[in-house]
């Protein structure tokens, strides 16, 4: 799956400080709702799911529908215990996966 | 699609049965139909969304509550509804929000996000955007580390539908 997430946290970040994470990833989120014009059914293709974690514990999930908007945004927080490194992983129906990971930069 | 209003209130095979059923076929798709309970057609069918609601309470009683929910009282378009929920509570091991779903009460599919968090999570909060089909009300179902729920209800007028219809 050729999909270009778009993340943003902040630069740096220490032990105990709660901080927000803005994802956003290009897709269609084709409902499953909707036909073509000759009126076949177009199936339904969405990013179905979404996890963040840290160093394997986790800390925020996602379980998409096709109420939700194409190119789906998602901002929540994450209170950093430590050092280490976020991973970001979305999944597509079909089971296609994307995932990014992000090494913290905690401040001396 | 006037017909939608009414169906929490009409049973829902009633309204497939009638002159509507070609639109209802998109709105809903074949195989929801395909499921219809064979009830009755005087007892009044859960609409889609209180089955959905329902499907996540398990039998259990919300608690109407404050939830900090940011969103357009007016959405010029349906098809991306910015919104924001926040519950203020403790993130600790015993005591925390498991998760924050949300429903549409009008939509084709009633079930719009469901997010879980956890103690790492630091804050019970997130945003994201929707699909309104049409005027409506947005739930927000909050499930607490001990097993309650709170709710908490919201009118949204669209102004053009979103879902691709």
């Amino acid at each position: 799956m050729s999909l270009r997430p778009r993340i943003k946290l902040p630069e740096s970040t220490r032990p105990g400080e709660i901080i927000e994470i803005k994802t956003l990833i290009s897709h269609i989120m084709e409902t499953g709702q909707r036909r073509d014009k000759d009126g076949k059914p177009i199936p339904r293709r969405i990013i179905n799911a979404f996890r963040a974690t840290f160093e394997g514990q986790e800390v925020f999930n996602a379980t998409l529908y096709p109420g939700t908007s194409a190119n789906p945004y998602l901002v929540f927080n994450f209170k950093v215990p430590g050092p280490g490194e976020l991973e970001l992983t979305w999944v597509e129906d079909g089971g296609a996966v994307t995932s990014e990971r992000i090494k913290l930069n905690i401040e001396a | 699609m006037k017909r939608l209003h009414h169906m929490s209130v009409v049973a829902r095979r009633d309204v497939l049965v009638g002159a509507g059923a070609a639109a209802m076929l998109m709105a809903f798709g074949r195989n929801v139909l395909a499921q219809a309970p064979k009830v009755d057609p005087a007892t009044p069918v859960p609409s889609l969304f209180e089955q959905a609601l329902e499907e996540i309470l398990g039998g259990a009683k919300p608690l109407t509550a404050k939830v900090s929910l940011e969103i357009p009282e007016i959405a010029e378009n349906g098809n991306t509804v910015p919104y924001a929920i926040a519950i203020d509570s403790p993130m600790t091991e015993t005591d925390y929000i498991k998760a924050i779903h949300v429903l549409s009460t009008v939509n084709p599919l009633p079930h719009v996000a469901s997010f879980g968090f956890t103690p790492l999570s630091g804050r019970a909060s997130v945003a994201s955007r929707m699909r309104l089909s049409k005027t409506q009300d947005v739930v927000i179902l909050a499930e607490l580390s001990g097993g309650k729920f709170i709710i908490s209800r919201r009118t949204v007028k669209v102004t053009i539908g979103g879902c691709g219809g």
